[in-house]
């Protein structure tokens, strides 16, 4: 549990491409950004980490509508290094 | 075929991929740019899309519609870009052996589509203002 590689994992993190978009967007000033998170963290964690450190990301729900790689994901998704994360107020196409 | 367009939809081309002469009813769904009521009149709607996953999300649903109804014939395109009131912002063409089928799964893409396009729309109205619509 305490070897030298498990410490290596547990430390290790992960940098994951966030894109926002309409009304997220215009309320934190910026459609991307690079987040890096520990190895392991879901999406929830990222949505977390972002209402903690982003000016006005208190906008955000807690639970918003979220994508992985540009497909729906749920807040428990896992997420990999590089991977692209994106957060979309509810939708309104059509 | 495209399922994201910024010129005017050409229902016409969308008609010409799923005729066939086994396929006896075709159902046009289009949904256009309301004048709206509540805040005042809609001079158009500017729609916003995450244009990467809309395209893949639109091709998952005609793929699984197609599951759903062997045989049917199927084209959709969602107009993004500022879309003038009146003019469509989404057709949907579904055609099959027979009617039934056609009106049903002309309904199912498009309920499918409201939910899962990841796509959004700025009213602009005839004062110059302008404001996210969620529904």
């Amino acid at each position: 549990m305490h070897s030298r590689d498990g410490r290596a994992a547990a430390t290790a993190t992960i940098t994951v491409h966030c894109r926002f978009f309409a009304r997220y967007a215009d309320a934190l000033g910026r459609d991307e950004m690079a987040l890096e998170m520990p190895d392991g963290a879901t999406v929830a964690d990222a949505v977390g980490r972002l209402r903690d450190t982003l000016p006005k990301a208190d906008l955000l729900p807690e639970r918003p509508l979220a994508a992985v790689n540009r497909e729906h994901a749920a807040p428990d998704t896992p997420l990999a290094d590089g991977d692209e994360m994106a957060l979309l107020p509810p939708l309104a196409g059509g | 075929m495209d399922y994201l367009t910024r010129d005017p939809i050409d229902v016409g081309r969308l008609l010409g991929v799923v005729t066939d002469d086994g396929r006896g009813g075709t159902v046009v769904f289009l949904g256009s740019v309301r004048r709206g009521a509540e805040d005042g009149p809609v001079a158009a709607i500017d729609y916003d899309a995450y244009e990467e996953m809309a395209g893949s999300e639109f091709d998952r649903i005609i793929a699984e519609a197609r599951e759903r109804w062997p045989g049917a014939g199927f084209a959709a395109q969602h107009r993004l870009g500022e879309v003038p009131r009146g003019e469509p912002s989404i057709a949907v063409v579904a055609a099959a052996g027979h009617r039934a089928e056609a009106f049903e799964a002309c309904r199912w893409v498009i309920d499918e589509a409201k939910h899962r396009l990841p796509i959004w729309k700025k009213e602009r109205f005839d004062d110059g203002s302008e404001r996210w619509r969620e529904e």
